[in-house]
């Protein structure tokens, strides 16, 4: 089994050269750490910011310079600052290249549910459905169990969705599966320790495991 | 050149009522009008819309007038930072209209702009898609969603002049362009107030036919939600 930063390392493989990327909050956050040498990827927060760099130092904080999970950031050479109209405009537009987001259950045909809870939790959806709705290119970090054991792929979502047959591709703490456009999740990957009979048991909705399932690669 | 420019918050905020539909810039507490929020504290105006992307901290920002019942409806994309405001939402006590980041600033940007309504992928099959007109353009289903306007809007820039010009600074931009824009009044609290004349007008962010109202803000806390540091760069 993957954790965080394992799941943030295997997504970052994902990643290319001159992408422009928005990751979301949790581990989704953590990809930045693991940006692969040598490919220049330019980080964009909803809130206004294109080309985050890393954290400040205590000299450097500013609280006028933060990320959508509010946290202080420092901004690249070559960023640029706008309005939220803007920032969600280059997000609807098509211009982000690849979308990084946790999620609470995916269904076979990605839809996907990460906002809310009903009657526990009611945070709000920020801009995870303008998100979804817009990306060609959507990757969901995320457990594949909840904590006792029911599975968070399913045939259809029992949460309130975000979106709409959207997610393409998902890194779980077991696996990694694309989601077909034609419904189903394939298996492309499992992880460390785990076997393709773990990941059939874990699933609820249509797997589909064609040939050698390999290990995936972390380190 | 025409001159926006009050006393302090006392004259700028002086005609808001309860009652009144306000906007409020900022994204979680950075670039938030501390100074206008404390002054509603002290008019102790009720029953406000507060459309505004969070509701502060439970003692901070918006978080400060919900704890003292002054807002009956927040419209709002994340609310996740404030316990009271769960609380009150969750027992019923405040009405909340929880819309998509970017719907949100889209419905402002219209709203200052004189665009009625728009099409948006946002929230398509979702629970704020009902009762919303659909159409489908070019073989995509998109929702219709309607400008947002307001009594009051309520910006805080970093630099402004005494013709209303403002210059944001850093991510302390985020809503407030919109805002400043689709407001019935605009009050604009800044950092620094300073002469017309005195800033490149090629680096305006919000030109100042949108601000009707001016103040050199003062005793700014600015907290940070996630202090968030590395030891070296």
């Amino acid at each position: 089994m993957l954790d965080k930063h394992a799941i943030a390392k295997r997504i970052a493989q994902e990643l290319q050269d001159g992408f422009y990327v928005n990751l979301g909050i949790g581990i989704p956050t953590l990809v930045a750490n693991y940006v692969p040498e040598g490919l220049n990827i330019v980080l964009q927060s909803e809130n206004g910011l294109l080309g985050i760099g890393p954290f400040p130092t205590e000299d450097e904080v500013d609280a006028d310079l933060i990320n959508a999970g509010k946290q202080t950031v420092t901004m690249q050479d070559g960023s640029s600052l706008f309005s939220s109209a803007e920032s969600f405009g280059m997000i609807r537009g098509g211009h982000v290249n690849l979308t990084v987001l946790g999620a609470m259950e995916v269904s076979e045909n990605g839809d996907i549910a990460n906002w809310k809870v009903p009657g526990k939790m009611v945070k709000g959806m920020g801009g995870a459905m303008d998100l979804v709705a817009s990306a060609d290119n959507i990757i969901v970090a995320m457990q594949h169990k909840s904590k006792d054991g029911k599975s968070k792929l399913l045939k259809s979502c029992s949460l309130p969705i975000t979106g709409l047959g959207c997610v393409k591709k998902i890194v779980s703490d077991m696996a990694v599966l694309d989601v077909l456009p034609e419904g189903g999740f394939r298996l492309l990957e499992r992880a460390p320790g785990v076997s393709v009979e773990d990941i059939i048991a874990a699933t609820e909705g249509k797997l589909i495991v064609d040939g050698e399932i390999p290990e995936m690669i972390v380190n | 050149m025409i001159n926006k420019v009050v006393s302090g918050p006392e004259a700028a905020l002086a005609d808001v009522t309860s009652g009144s539909v306000l906007m409020l810039g900022g994204f979680g507490l950075c670039g938030i009008p501390e100074n206008s929020i404390e002054q509603l504290l002290r008019m102790a105006v009720k029953d406000l819309t507060c459309i505004s992307n969070n509701a502060g901290v439970d003692d901070f920002g918006i978080g400060l007038l919900l704890q003292t019942r002054q807002v009956r409806k927040m419209i709002s994309s994340y609310v996740g930072e404030n316990a009271e405001f769960e609380r009150q939402l969750l027992s019923g006590e405040l009405e909340v209209d929880l819309i998509p980041q970017g719907t949100l600033a889209e419905r402002l940007r219209a709203g200052g702009a004189g665009i009625p309504a728009f099409f948006t992928p946002a929230g398509v099959g979702t629970e704020i898609a009902e009762g919303k007109e659909t159409r489908e353009f070019d073989g995509k289903v998109y929702l219709m969603e309607r400008w947002l306007k307001a009594d009051f809007a309520i910006v805080k820039a970093w630099k402004g002049d005494t013709a209303g010009n403002l210059i944001y600074k850093g991510t302390a931009m985020n809503f407030n362009p919109m805002m400043a824009a689709a407001g019935k009044i605009t009050i604009a609290e800044v950092e620094e107030l300073v002469p017309a004349g005195t800033l490149d007008p090629a680096h305006i962010h919000t030109p100042g036919i949108y601000v009707q109202r001016i103040f050199q803000g003062k005793d700014y806390q600015k907290r940070i939600e996630q202090r968030t540091v590395s030891a070296k760069r």
